[in-house]
């Protein structure tokens, strides 16, 4: 199965989702790129569990999704009130 | 092979999602269209696409017998999976919480109805 080339696919929209993380105007505009981001980055890591046949790339891709979950919670809590 | 036409068709409708919304987090002109576009396609593109992953490896589960190593990499697929499920619609209400709060209007918006609950 063409993994690998789904992969790579998955690589080029993390580096066009950069260019919204660098230039987003507003501080929600770079929060929403960086969750989007990390998205795309937990299903390729699956896909790459996939294309080389390896479980721990998709346990890697389960607490990453997590702690992304909990980092964009802090960080809208933040944006949210000015403070921690 | 019926299961190979499907995985490919599964993987080009995650693909075509998430390409989709790329082009909307780079195009749409506000934090909130954004937001619609890059929590939600990225959601689907993703079951397409882990979906594609377990139906190729149930299926070398099945034709290898069933204690291979295969059956853990289908589990913890579906368990990524439903993690995702769970987390992005939550993060994705948070931010658009604390959008709004913390001042950033909606671009060429005729109502906000949010904004005349708060007054």
């Amino acid at each position: 199965m063409p993994w690998l080339p789904v992969a790579i696919f998955l690589a080029v929209c993390i580096g066009l989702i950069l260019i919204r993380v660098f230039l987003g105007p507003t501080h929600p505009d770079r929060l929403v790129g960086l969750d989007t981001l990390n998205t795309v980055v937990v299903v390729s890591m699956v896909i790459l569990g996939a294309a080389f046949n390896e479980v721990i790339y998709i346990d890697v891709a389960i607490v990453y999704a997590l702690l992304s979950f909990v980092t964009t919670l802090f960080i809208a809590k933040y944006i949210e009130k000015g403070k921690f | 092979m019926a299961l190979d036409i499907i995985t490919y068709i599964l993987i080009a409708i995650g693909c075509f999602f998430n390409i989709l919304a790329v082009v909307g987090l780079l195009r749409f002109p506000d934090v909130y269209t954004r937001l619609h576009a890059g929590t939600k396609c990225t959601t689907f593109g993703s079951i397409f696409l882990i979906l594609a992953v377990v139906i190729q490896s149930v299926y070398t589960w099945v034709t290898e017998g069933l204690s291979s190593p295969q059956s853990v990499l289908t589990i913890h697929a579906l368990i990524a999976l439903v993690a995702i499920l769970l987390t992005n619609p939550t993060s994705a209400h948070a931010m658009s919480r604390a959008a709004h709060r913390s001042g950033v209007k909606p671009a060429k918006a005729v109502t906000d109805d949010l904004e005349k609950e708060k007054a």
